[in-house]
């Protein structure tokens, strides 16, 4: 209960904070068709592609190993596919959603995700014109390889910091959320370097934008991954074993 | 309990910009961010264009929710089936004692 309270207070000190500060409307959710030069779109592709064949192995991996947990893939799956269609407003007086790619992390480990959020983002440029093919090698980097990694990263540093797992789960989902869209900028800003300023200039321009808008979004996204992994402590204990998320391999 | 509290302050977070922020219009951010890469290369083109489009805003809000609720869906027939079998084992583990 103390620990909601903290929680609750850092957040309205959170939203005070960016009401005071100023308000920008612009931000960006992922990079749209045709808007990276194609050998930006090249790039990125041939970057994400053996992270996605990675992915593919190390399900089937786990797959082999623990048949019982499928249906917890499937889980993570549909959390990236809820939390991706969820357009929050955000408190730059702009929209943007969350990625749903921390819990699958957490669970299956990032390369996981890296197939799953694909699939997500694959499902998004075809039906919904929301990312594209084209972008979809660097949508893809910044969402599906980037954000889990950092993702992980994060969470195993706090579980050697002995950091309790809610909140372990609760930063690295934070922090996964933001790093995405910090990529994201940072693949605009290398495609679009303003003229005065270069790749740095646009960089600072697109992330001052992205974070901002982002900040509340994220910590969303952390509090609805510690909701989903306290129901699945409460219910799917055998499974979380089996994943060594609880027990002897945590 | 616990959650109920933590989902409320999800619905808190993303209710208070609408009340802080009366005069913003929360566009989805896409459409902006076309713009910021107009204002750094004005002279930038897309080559290449979405294969299909939801021909209107309402078809696409249909699409979004339909994910949305494909993915609740399966969220919540998941959680729902992990609670009862564990209600069964206990129970099946009262009547072994």
């Amino acid at each position: 209960m103390r620990n909601i309270h903290k929680l609750a207070i850092a957040t309205m000190a959170l939203v005070c904070y960016f009401w005071i500060s100023s308000l920008q409307p612009v931000a960006a959710m992922h990079i749209m068709e045709g808007f990276l030069p194609l050998k930006w779109a090249i790039f990125w592709w041939v970057l994400a592609i053996p992270f996605i064949a990675a992915g593919v192995r190390s399900i089937q991996k786990t797959m082999k190993q623990h048949p019982e947990t499928k249906m917890m893939l499937g889980l993570a799956g549909a959390f990236t596919f809820v939390l991706s269609a969820l357009k929050i407003p955000s408190v730059t007086g702009s929209s943007s959603h969350p990625t749903g790619v921390g819990l699958g992390t957490v669970l299956f480990g990032p390369l996981a995700m890296t197939v799953l959020g694909t699939i997500v983002l694959l499902f998004q440029a075809l039906l919904l014109a929301h990312g594209g093919l084209t972008t979809l090698g660097a949508n893809a980097f910044s969402m599906a390889v980037a954000g889990p990694l950092i993702t992980y990263a994060v969470y195993k540093g706090c579980r050697k910091l002995h950091i309790s797992f809610a909140a372990a789960v609760f930063l690295s989902a934070f922090f996964g959320d933001l790093g995405t869209y910090t990529v994201t900028s940072f693949q605009l800003a290398l495609a679009f370097p303003a003229e005065v300023g270069g790749v740095f200039a646009s960089f600072a321009k697109f992330a001052g934008i992205f974070s901002l808008t982002q900040v509340s979004l994220a910590v969303c996204e952390g509090i609805l991954t510690v909701i989903v992994m306290n129901w699945l402590m409460k219910y799917n204990e055998n499974e979380l074993k089996l994943l060594s998320i609880v027990g002897k391999g945590a | 309990m616990k959650n109920i509290l933590l989902f409320m302050l999800v619905v808190l977070l993303a209710a208070a910009p609408l009340v802080m922020n009366r005069a913003a219009e929360f566009n989805g951010a896409d459409g902006e961010a076309e713009e910021a890469i107009t204002e750094i290369n004005p002279d930038y083109t897309p080559w290449f264009d979405a294969l299909w489009e939801p021909p209107s805003g309402e078809v696409e809000s249909l699409l979004f929710v339909l994910q949305a609720a494909v993915g609740a869906l399966f969220i919540g027939y998941f959680i729902g089936a992990g609670r009862m079998k564990k209600k069964l084992e206990e129970k099946a583990a009262e009547r072994l004692q």
